[in-house]
């Protein structure tokens, strides 16, 4: 499986650097969020996949099963994806406003501060 | 010392305060630097006695760095022409520059130099002296620089700057090698040394060290910034670039001399350079006609014959070495000074326009007979002991260098006599200004200046005792017995000299009529001399910048991108292929089917995202990518991770549906051969970040330390679901800078969002 995953993720970059590299603002955006999903998807399957062992402690006794998925990468993982958005969102704005002040979403058209 | 340099660092504080606060008179400032000659001055018989004044204090001892002083025979000579000659100077610019709207900084710039250069000759450290021997290139830049209204004056003033400067970063090398070559910076210990072992890494070291100096000192083919020098106001000209800066590279290699005596490649360089600087710098003095130029480039011919003289290295050429260099100081800073004298009273320093001022400047006119006199060498100047003992030293050595030097001296005395008879004599002419006697102020440093000259050749044994033994011993290393005599009988030498004062007159009375054929060589060493050189080389770096500019800094974004990633990733995959090697295909895991179908459906979504012309249809694929994604968090054992990915997922197909709805639907910009190149990029990223995901998974890793949340998970943060404790106990101060993240991008929204009704639609 991961290697399915390796293969997979690889796809998610090359999706993401292509549309990063399209001259339209708004796809620009777009492969920064493939970006973000592709680079999550790195660090959860880096860690080690787990099937059906989510890391919880049992209610009476208190500790864990054997064989638990490891919990530290999920806690990196849940700042990266709220952080992920926060970009996001600003990004989006940005750009919606650059196209509000410049008039073209094409980013070779925006070469110069001077609008 | 310190006391000297704080002294005169703090002169040049107060000086702009002085000039244009206070209003007080400026001639009083000249006093600072006479005061630190009779300091230095207190020096003089401890060092005449022969000890070594050695002075430290600590600055950086992590790098070795300290500000240490060393004064013999040689720093004290420079110490007191540095201060002696700078009192004068101080003098004579108070009055040159008189109501000078930028006196002030004129005058702080001066005596910054004048800190500088004290401490470059004192330093006993080498990495203290290399501070300020750039400091004062520096401070050479903004006082070459002054007028910097004019283009022309910056121009040349970068040109020095660039010249020196660049050959102090060659030095700076040549002293570290030095440095570790010795095992220390220490100038006292390094002279007690001698270097006689033969490597390229020594080869090296004294060509870095060698070309620090020669530009410095102007020497072939480094030699044309200094007549260039000249845009500067004439107090800079007569202190920087004829008594002491120009003297720094000089003074280095005088100071090295002991440790590289013996390296043939240190003493032939000299001798090559050194020749071929004061045959040129003669002629180029006889050809030109503008007066400061012509004492420039006489400076270019006598920085050339001290080079030449230490190249010799012969006990004759190092007591003519400190000689010359005495005499040179004595009389250049004089002669620059009664020409400026000549230029702010006539209006012009056109030599062949100036013609009968005996009259208006007598005094003026004696002096200069006496400075010339002594460039010239005739007896009874000091000038005559040092030109002789050149001659002695030039016999000494190779038939061609002695043909050399007596061709220079005759050059020269043909220059000084003209300096003396074009000028004055003749009937008087009229000038841009009706000429008249320059101010006392002016005349007071020629005149105290060539009397030491006088007194000197008249009297040598002053000279002798009180100067040039103890300086001779700092050059050679070792004491030698100094004995300065003005005559020395009939000899080869005295033969060699008169003939050359013969051939000088013979060039005087010519200089009128060779003024076409001088034009004519000036514009022909203007186009193919070494400066043409560095023309092109600065137009061949800006070339190159723009060239470099336009390809790289395009102002395409997905051309910056392409660059990045590709040098980002390059390395990567190199280190792939070189070190780690494909890993094989790992699997703990087989994937059932669900999971099959789980990557499929991201992967579908994600193309479909890529190729559709549809903003909406994109935008929904994203949401199912993310979607998808939230589906394998679940899968594999993270819930939190499903949870928070479903919540982030809409919230963004949201924004995008309401932002991006206004901005126009996607059109074709790309050509087929661009996307051929943007997919090739972006499959070869992907195919790297694949292999790092591989060869991340089969390496074998630290042990993991999530050992330690899962155990105290509830002994110490009391809850049962682990990666929450994660964010919020154990990782909890992660969470709020995570949430100021969000709080500082939630305000650049909330502000542009605001902008948006604002007046500053008025600007688009």
């Amino acid at each position: 499986m991961e290697g399915v995953m390796a293969i997979a993720i690889g796809l998610l970059f090359a999706a993401a650097f292509y549309m990063m590299l399209r001259r339209s603002i708004v796809k620009l955006v777009m492969g920064l969020i493939i970006l973000s999903n592709a680079a999550n998807l790195v660090i959860f399957t880096v860690a080690g996949l787990t099937r059906g062992e989510p890391p919880f402690l049992d209610e009476a006794t208190k500790t864990a099963a054997i064989g638990v998925a490891d919990p530290l990468p999920q806690a990196l993982i849940l700042t990266a994806i709220v952080i992920a958005f926060g970009v996001l969102a600003f990004s989006v704005v940005l750009i919606h406003r650059a196209y509000q002040v410049v008039g073209t979403d094409d980013l070779d058209q925006m070469k110069d501060t001077d609008t | 010392m310190l006391v000297v340099l704080i002294a005169i660092v703090a002169t040049a504080c107060i000086a702009p305060l002085w000039t244009h606060r206070w209003q007080l008179p400026r001639s009083w400032l000249a006093t600072m630097p006479a005061a630190c000659f009779v300091l230095c001055l207190s020096w003089w018989p401890e060092v005449n006695a022969g000890a070594v004044i050695l002075q430290s204090w600590a600055w950086m001892p992590s790098i070795g760095l300290s500000l240490s002083f060393f004064i013999d025979g040689l720093s004290l000579l420079f110490l007191l022409l540095i201060t002696g000659i700078g009192t004068f100077i101080a003098l004579y610019a108070s009055s040159y520059l008189k109501n000078h709207t930028d006196e002030g900084r004129f005058l702080f710039w001066l005596f910054l130099f004048m800190a500088s250069m004290l401490g470059l000759v004192a330093s006993d450290n080498l990495l203290a002296m290399f501070v300020f021997w750039e400091l004062t290139s520096i401070t050479s830049y903004m006082l070459i620089g002054f007028h910097h209204e004019s283009e022309k004056s910056r121009k040349l003033a970068l040109q020095g700057l660039f010249i020196t400067v660049g050959g102090g970063l060659l030095l700076m090398t040549g002293f570290i090698m030095l440095g570790s070559l010795a095992g220390t910076y220490e100038l006292s210990e390094i002279v007690q040394l001698s270097i006689t072992d033969q490597s390229p890494f020594v080869d090296a070291m004294l060509v870095f060290i060698l070309i620090g100096a020669f530009t410095k000192s102007a020497q072939f083919p480094f030699h044309f910034w200094l007549p260039n020098a000249m845009a500067a106001p004439t107090p800079v000209s007569a202190f920087l670039h004829s008594a002491t800066m120009v003297k720094a590279g000089v003074f280095l290699m005088a100071r090295l001399h002991p440790t590289f005596a013996e390296q043939s490649l240190w003493s032939s360089a000299q001798l090559w350079a050194g020749a071929a600087t004061m045959l040129l710098g003669a002629w180029m003095a006889y050809i030109s006609t503008d007066l400061k130029k012509v004492l420039a480039y006489s400076t270019v011919m006598a920085l050339g014959t001290l080079t030449l003289l230490l190249g010799i290295g012969t006990e004759y050429a190092l007591i003519g070495f400190v000689s010359y260099l005495l005499a040179h100081s004595l009389y250049k800073a004089s002669l620059f000074m009664l020409a400026g004298g000549i230029d702010h009273s006539t209006g012009t320093k056109d030599l062949a326009r100036l013609q009968g001022l005996r009259v208006a400047m007598p005094i003026t006119f004696v002096l200069t007979i006496v400075g010339a006199l002594s460039l010239a060498g005739l007896p009874p100047l000091f000038g005559f002991i040092g030109k002789e003992l050149l001659l002695e030293a030039g016999l000494g050595a190779d038939l061609w260098v002695i043909t050399t030097v007596v061709l220079a001296a005759a050059l020269v005395a043909g220059v000084s006599l003209t300096l003396i008879v074009k000028p004055f004599l003749g009937s008087p002419v009229s000038l841009p200004k009706s000429p008249h006697e320059a101010s006392p102020a002016m005349l007071a440093g020629p005149l105290v200046l060539l009397t030491l000259a006088v007194l000197f050749g008249l009297f040598p044994f002053l000279a002798q005792e009180g100067l040039v033994r103890t300086a001779v011993h700092a050059v050679a290393g070792f004491e030698m017995g100094v004995t300065l005599k003005l005559w020395h009988g009939v000899n080869t030498a005295l033969v060699l000299s008169g003939l050359s004062l013969l051939a000088g007159a013979l060039l005087m009375v010519l200089w009128v009529r060779s003024r076409p054929m001088a034009q004519l060589t000036l514009r022909w060493s203007e186009r193919y001399g070494p400066e043409s050189g560095y023309f092109r080389m600065m137009a061949g770096i800006v070339g190159f910048s723009a060239w470099q500019t336009r390809i790289i800094q395009n102002g395409r974004l997905g051309i910056y991108m392409i660059v990045l990633i590709l040098a980002t990733l390059t390395p990567v995959a190199w280190v792939l292929v070189e070190s780690v090697g494909w890993p094989g295909w790992f699997a703990t895991l087989n994937p059932t089917i669900y999971e099959w179908a789980m990557v499929a459906l991201m992967l579908v979504s994600t193309a479909f995202a890529v190729i559709t012309r549809s903003r909406f249809a994109s935008i929904i694929s994203l949401g199912a990518l993310g979607f998808s994604v939230a589906l394998i968090f679940v899968h594999f054992s993270a819930p939190d991770l499903g949870i928070t990915q479903v919540l982030v997922e809409t919230l963004t197909v949201l924004l995008l549906v309401l932002v991006l709805i206004r901005v126009p639907g996607f059109a074709r910009f790309s050509s087929k051969a661009e996307v051929a190149r943007d997919a090739a990029v972006a499959l070869f990223a992907g195919f790297v970040l694949s292999w790092v995901v591989l060869a991340a998974l089969s390496v074998q890793w630290a042990p993991s330390i999530a050992e330690y949340f899962v155990e105290n998970s509830y002994e110490l943060g009391k809850g049962r679901n682990i990666v929450n404790v994660i964010l919020v106990d154990f990782r909890a101060l992660d969470t709020l800078g995570e949430i100021f993240v969000l709080a500082i991008a939630a305000l650049g929204v909330y502000s542009m969002l605001k902008l948006r009704g604002g007046s500053d639609r008025g600007e688009t």
